[in-house]
């Protein structure tokens, strides 16, 4: 039985968290911003950074659907397995809903999404004012939301790794290769 | 002589509803007239849309060279899609809208191009600058209503639209398009 993530489930696992953990900042950076030319270049680059996101758990989904990850270890408790997979489903819905509300709030605002100024992702609702508001609120309260989550999520893996002495922070690990 | 007269009036009557028939199109529907605009901003492009305007209109299809058309754009009342940029470009390194409320256009010619094609030239003011611009228009009729479609573009520069840190093209381009639609009857 396989103890680790494989190589493309880690690769994928830390390129995104590098990548949210900008989109946040980003996010949450250029939103206070007064209206200027590279407030706007901001926001173009968090759009485009945030398709990619998108476009990374789509697959990474994909892959996780393909090879299931290692089962949990039998030292963690029945609860502590479920908690755990529970914290992990709300955090892949997160990493769909965000972006997802990213690109509708995009739409109702007017202002189309351009993947790196190259490719027009459609607009799926039209325009419209208080939508638009009401979905940048939505957008702003799932990434909060995701924030406390990755905080807890790090917080656990942290905690199995030191306190409990859980092997589960090396299963992700990039430097620790699988011994078969 | 006399023979004649019944004659004479029966020419008159008839010719006058002739003369009154030299339309005119000049009563403005402008709830139904539109002024959009649209630029590229970080390669996307936006539009939006001026919601207060007035027009004069004098236009007989029959002597396109008479015609007259001038727009008084109210610069306060534009739509961006969002509030904040609206008041950004209301203010100082914009249009400046406290100086410089109103943004002309006049027209000083217009010629038939064929067909219910048109080309409107005259002058465009904005911001205390005037630039000469040239539309085509089409011209289509709906009972005694006529619709006037045109567009034109114009650069931001030439009017100091979009000064200070703005003033380079890189987020937002130089190119503005207009679109104008307006919606006229004929008058009594
Ligand atoms: C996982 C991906 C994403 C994350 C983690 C993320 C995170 C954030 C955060 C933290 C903010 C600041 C919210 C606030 O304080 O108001 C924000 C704002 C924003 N995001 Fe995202 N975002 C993501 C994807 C996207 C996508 C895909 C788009 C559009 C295609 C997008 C468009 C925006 C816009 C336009 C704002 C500004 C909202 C405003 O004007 O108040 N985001 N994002």
């Amino acid at each position: 039985m396989t103890t680790h993530y494989t190589a493309t489930a880690k690769g994928l696992h830390w390129l995104m968290a590098i990548l949210l953990f900008g989109l946040l900042a980003l996010g949450f950076y250029m939103s206070d911003l007064p209206l200027s030319p590279q407030k706007l270049k901001l926001y173009s680059w968090h759009k485009w950074a945030g398709v990619t996101a998108f476009l990374l758990v789509a697959l990474r989904l994909l892959w996780r659907a393909a090879q299931r990850p290692p089962a949990l270890p039998d030292s963690m408790s029945k609860i502590l397995q479920r908690a755990s997979q529970a914290g992990h489903l709300a955090l892949y819905l997160l990493m769909i809903a965000i972006p997802v509300s990213g690109w509708l709030m995009s739409s109702a605002k007017g202002f189309q999404t351009v993947w790196f100024g190259v490719l027009p992702i459609p607009d799926l609702i039209g325009r419209n004012r208080e939508l638009g508001d009401l979905l940048a609120l939505v957008h702003q309260a799932l990434a909060l939301l995701l924030a406390a989550l990755v905080a807890g999520h790090v917080a656990a893996a942290l905690k199995h790794h030191f306190f409990d002495q859980i092997d589960i922070l090396t299963r992700m690990s990039p430097l620790h290769r699988p011994e078969n | 002589m006399n023979r004649f007269a019944p004659a004479l009036a029966l020419a008159l009557t008839s010719a006058l509803p002739l003369a009154a028939h030299a339309v005119e199109y000049n009563q403005i529907h402008a709830d139904r007239s539109a002024i959009d605009f649209s630029y590229q901003q970080m390669g996307v492009t936006m539009d939006g849309k001026f919601r207060k305007f007035a027009t004069q209109l004098n236009f007989d299809p029959a002597k396109p060279a008479a015609a007259r058309a001038a727009f008084d754009v109210d610069l306060a009342s534009i739509d961006t899609g969002s509030g904040e940029a609206d008041q950004e470009a209301a203010g100082k390194l914009w249009f400046n809208t406290k100086a410089f409320p109103v943004a002309r256009f006049a027209s000083s010619s217009v010629k038939a191009l064929g067909g219910n094609r048109f080309e409107v030239a005259g002058k465009l003011t904005i911001k205390g600058r005037t630039q000469d611009v040239v539309a085509p228009v089409t011209f289509t009729t709906q009972g005694n209503q006529g619709a006037f479609d045109g567009a034109f573009s114009f650069k931001r520069a030439d009017f100091a639209i979009g000064e200070g840190p703005w003033a380079a093209f890189d987020t937002v381009a130089n190119e503005i398009r207009i679109k104008f639609h307006v919606i006229a009857a004929t008058g009594k």
